[in-house]
């Protein structure tokens, strides 16, 4: 962890901030929505960013805790409990609850096993979503937005942006903290010899289903903005594929850097949003056939993004040749 | 302090801006969000060349006023569809927005336009949820309720003395709904009422247990590839002479072709038909045909059809300005359309006649033929439940 | 449930089943020798079908379809190595995962382009369209019937080939440690592009038997490509037997358990309860079992190599 990244977190975050102001003096108040909603991915995305990219397990099912925490906001508000200060420990408590279970189990396997059983575990939370007709099964529902007893109004855009901004921020912030610790060390080096520590005492499967459930927990808390985001909740944030979509950002950002899956998720993000009207500026009806392109940039990103966007600030900002990620 | 004297600039010059452009008569613009991308882009971009057929027809001006369309792509995502809702409200202020094929995707957006002044216009998506309690006097739906069909059916089922029905759909919202629906009005008995996986595409251990249920008729809701396998299905495990076979929403323009012979002789019911003999609906089908090469199927029907509601509503009411004025003028539901018959029920969505139609193979082709009318001036069950009156 | 369509419903279970073995076959191949995930395995499935009912199409006859849509898949799935895929074998799995699920967006997206969006219609010959009672009372489609001959006999050729031939032995010994295979002076990357083309043509395969059945159209693999995964997991990475014993187990516990399910549930809670609880539990069945599989033995059934 070195100054680069530090200052790079502290300029986005200084960014992040400086949007709603920017969007009330230009008078586009759908850019603000916009940042939003790319907050909230970015948060779901340094959570998989600390099992994934410091710890080295490939879940391939993480997206599945932001529809645990978003239904929990959106069960919770159906029958008319809007407090979001009883929201946010149930949706919290569920998503460590079911990371924890589905963690005990995916640890005991390695390597691509892992991936797939993570993968597995998605789904079925996914079928049971759809099959839960109370709650809207497929077609999902509308809930309200938290109510926090008046203090905060999340019907407020700036208010809200800045809520979720604030999240977006502990969140880093904590989770550096947390990387620099004994316990991130301990997460880092199973990462690269498992057995190593495990001969030197640590017993590497407790400390790695605790930064699973962790990373679960703040992926759940990203569902909980997600659902207050949308004021809706569907199965449909927890098909995998949204799942491979958070995977792409935390590579395309830049893995183990933390900062790198919010450069990530905003460029992702940017990129789906833009990609096909730049197609349909250059050719008629061309807009829809954006996954022609998508695709072949995403094994683009993979095949020669080594460090990502992180890596790219690194490399020709600072110059300061220190270890690369990747 | 330096940001806000760079404010103060930035107002004054936008200020000069303003002033700098001739006043101008109030543009009507509309937004119009389906699924352009992946696989169900075969339902969004026929809606998409209908709506622009209609704007064609109406001399690209709603109600005589110049017009500007916002066409999005709702990837078929709920967050995507209202990231595109609240874009076109906040950044392009459409007075309008209409499209949305999907239910799910309708009830994500339902609320949030509702409540931001603006107008919904469902060209397709007809869920229950929004038709009963939760009505509103700012959205219109210009396609149907879900359930009519299904209803429509029962009743057919039930006027043509047919008992023992095995009844199937896929296990979501829709098809629980499209089950409901038909026991509403379905008094005969169910052999069997099965639930099959979304996206399932065999069969063969559904038809086995329907067989050994010794039905005397079928009725499926399988949309889409779904009942495409499950006819062929049928067809290849020898059922189709034996047990009759009666759907809604299954068999259509879009998945005949690659049905053919297997759903020859299996029954339908919808809103709308090719067919239908009334003066615009012929027009619509003859220059969708010149136009795009292919027969239109209902949801592109209802596309145009929100053309020429917007155009009516728009030119009877003098302009966009007066939303009351409007809202008037759109609920008295007069508009030229390609049903014939079409009036609005309380929660404003149609009353309509609903048709039985049979699938058909004549000269080579393969079409559906509408053969009667099954409900007449059917409004859906759940306007009862909305409290709107006017 | 009446016995005779409980054993009805174990012949559907096995023909789905050995459907997924054609599947799972190449991805374990792939996985056991290259040490690769390849998302993109269902595209090939689609691919297959697509071919074969263009080519049907083309020269008006199902067997003659099959038979250019064959090699064609054999090509089709050499190219996509060479040219896409060789990269990735280097690459940790996590970047192949990336990579290939990119590769599915660029399939799923060049299907449509080349062929339109909508449904292909693919349908079989008069010859292939009756019916056999196998099962007094109960006549069961012969192309079906086809399908599960068909699925066995590459079954037995691919036993064959690993057990008996040259080829094989390289592929068992690939599978335990390629690098050793490599330095004995074998053509790794023939071999792996060989290995490859011949998962494809196995998967396309699948997809040629499928299309008369279903449907062809964009995106027709992904949902059984988690299948297969799912397959290969529970037999274990890189084992042939081991993915066709799970296959077979995949495919009865999965169409077994979908119609018997609500029946079995309606014996302890309500009609309308056992209705709907029915079909999601039944969805969500191969994925307990598999969970419980690996709980017992998380290396799968009959893993091909250690660790």
């Amino acid at each position: 962890m070195d100054r680069r990244q530090i200052w790079l977190s502290l300029a986005t975050l200084a960014m992040f901030a400086a949007v709603p102001p920017l969007t009330v003096i230009f008078d586009q108040p759908f850019y603000m929505d916009m940042i939003a909603r790319i907050m909230v991915f970015a948060i779901a995305a340094v959570s998989l960013d600390l099992i994934l990219g410091h710890g080295g397990m490939v879940s391939f099912g993480h997206a599945v805790y932001m529809g645990v925490g978003a239904y929990a906001v959106g069960i919770l508000s159906y029958y008319g409990l809007d407090n979001g200060f009883l929201q946010i420990p149930v949706a919290l408590g569920a998503s460590a609850l079911i990371g924890l279970v589905f963690g005990a189990m995916s640890l005991r396997t390695t390597g691509v096993y892992f991936i797939m059983i993570t993968l597995a575990f998605a789904q079925m939370l996914y079928f049971l979503a759809i099959s839960l007709e109370e709650f809207g099964g497929d077609d999902g529902m509308s809930s309200m937005r938290s109510e926090f007893g008046g203090v905060i109004d999340m019907y407020d855009a700036m208010q809200f942006y800045y809520v979720i901004f604030v999240v977006l921020a502990l969140v880093l912030f904590g989770l550096h903290r947390l990387v620099l610790s004994r316990f991130g060390m301990v997460i880092r080096a199973a990462r690269s010899n498992d057995r190593r520590m495990q001969a030197v005492g640590f017993p590497t499967y407790r400390y790695k289903l605790a930064a699973f459930t962790l990373a679960s927990t703040i992926c759940g808390l990203a569902g909980v903005l997600f659902a207050n985001l949308n004021e809706f909740v569907s199965p449909d944030v927890m098909h995998w594929t949204h799942s491979g979509e958070l995977m792409v950002m935390v590579i395309m950002g830049g893995m183990g850097t933390l900062i790198g899956p919010v450069l990530g998720a905003t460029a992702f993000l940017l990129l789906e949003e833009y990609l096909p009207q730049w197609m349909e500026m250059a050719m008629t009806n061309a807009g829809e056939h954006w996954a022609i392109i998508m695709g072949p940039i995403l094994i683009a990103i993979v095949l020669f993004g080594r460090g990502g966007i992180h890596a790219l600030f690194a490399a020709t900002i600072w110059r300061s040749g220190g270890k690369r990620n990747g | 302090m330096a940001m806000g004297m760079s404010k103060r600039i930035l107002a004054a010059a936008a200020g000069l801006t303003i002033a700098a452009t001739p006043v101008a008569a109030e543009k009507v613009k509309v937004g119009f969000i389906t699924t352009l991308s992946g696989g169900a882009g075969i339902i969004g971009k026929p809606m998409k060349n209908a709506f622009e057929l209609g704007m064609e027809h109406v001399g690209g001006r709603l109600g005589g006023f110049e017009t500007e369309i916002f066409y999005g792509d709702d990837k078929r995502k709920p967050d995507v569809a209202k990231q595109l809702a609240n874009r076109m409200i906040k950044k392009d202020r459409v007075h309008f927005v209409t499209g949305i094929i999907w239910s799910n995707l309708l009830i994500a957006i339902h609320g949030p336009v509702t409540r931001s002044n603006t107008f919904l216009i469902s060209s397709n998506a007809g869920a229950g949820a929004v038709a009963g309690k939760r009505c509103s006097k700012d959205f219109f739906n210009v396609s149907f309720q879900n359930d009519v069909m299904p209803e429509g059916m029962g009743k057919y089922m039930t006027d043509k003395k047919i008992d023992n029905v095995y009844a199937m759909a896929p296990n979501y919202q829709a098809g629980k709904d499209m089950i409901k629906g038909f026991k509403r009005m379905y008094k005969g008995k169910i052999a069997g009422e099965v639930y099959t996986k979304l996206g399932q595409k065999d069969y063969q251990a559904e038809i086995s247990a329907l067989r050994a249920a010794k039905p005397s008729a079928v009725f499926i809701f399988l949309p889409g590839g779904m009942g495409i396998n499950f006819v062929k299905q049928y067809a290849q495990a020898g059922l189709s002479k034996k047990i009759p076979l009666y759907s809604v929403y299954s068999v259509d323009a879009l998945t005949l072709p690659a049905m053919k012979d297997a759903a020859v002789g299996t029954y339908g019911v919808q809103h709308w038909s090719p067919d239908l003999g009334n003066t615009v609906n012929r027009r619509f089908v003859t220059e969708y045909r010149k136009k795009y090469g292919k027969t239109p199927a209902f949801y592109a029907a209802q596309a145009y059809d929100t053309v020429l509601f917007l155009d009516h509503a728009i030119r009877k009411a003098g302009g966009v300005g007066d939303r009351d004025k409007l809202r008037a003028a759109m609920r008295a539901g007069d508009f030229p359309n390609t049903r014939g018959a079409f009036k609005f029920n309380n929660n404003q969505f149609p009353i309509q006649n609903i048709y039985l139609r049979e699938a058909m193979h004549e000269n080579g082709k393969y079409f559906t033929k509408t053969l009667g009318v099954v409900l007449s001036a059917h409004g859906d069950s759940y306007a009862k439940d909305c409290k709107m009156k006017w | 449930m009446d016995p005779l369509l409980l054993l009805e419903q174990f012949f559907n279970g096995l023909q789905f089943g050995v459907m997924l073995f054609l599947i799972a076959a190449g991805l374990t191949l792939v996985f056991g020798i290259m040490d690769m995930v390849n998302l993109a395995h269902g595209s090939l499935v689609m691919i297959g079908a697509y071919l074969a009912t263009t080519f049907i199409g083309w020269t008006g006859s199902f067997l003659g379809g099959l038979a250019l849509a064959i090699p064609a898949t054999f090509a089709v799935g050499a190219l996509v190595e060479v040219v896409a895929l060789r990269t990735l074998y280097r690459r940790n799995h996590l970047e192949q995962v990336l990579a290939t699920f990119g590769l599915i967006l660029f399939f799923n997206e060049i299907v449509r382009i080349i062929w339109g969006p909508i449904s292909l219609y693919s349908g079989l010959p008069d010859y292939l369209t009756g019916q056999v009672e196998i099962i007094p009372g109960a006549p069961y489609p012969v192309f079906r019937l086809i399908i599960i001959a068909v699925g066995l006999a590459v079954a037995g050729i691919i036993y064959a080939i690993v057990a008996h031939t040259r080829l094989g032995m390289l592929i068992r010994a690939g599978a335990s440690n390629n690098e050793m295979v490599g330095a004995l002076g074998i053509n790794i990357k023939s071999l792996f592009t060989f290995v490859f083309a011949l998962g494809a043509v196995f998967a396309g395969l699948a997809g040629m038997l499928l299309g008369p059945l279903t449907s062809v159209e964009p995106g027709i693999g992904e949902p059984l490509l988690i299948l297969a995964f799912v397959v290969i997991i529970i037999g274990g990475i890189g084992s042939i037997r081991g993915a066709f014993i799970a296959a077979i187990l995949v495919g009865v516990v999965d169409t077994v358990g979908r119609v018997a399910l609500p029946v079995l549930l309606r014996a302890f809670v309500t009609d309308a309860a056992a209705d709907t609880a029915g079909p999601a539990v039944a969805s969500m069945l191969i994925y307990i079992l598999m969970a419980a599989i690996l709980v017992v033995r998380p290396q799968g059934l009959f893993p091909a190599r250690t660790g």
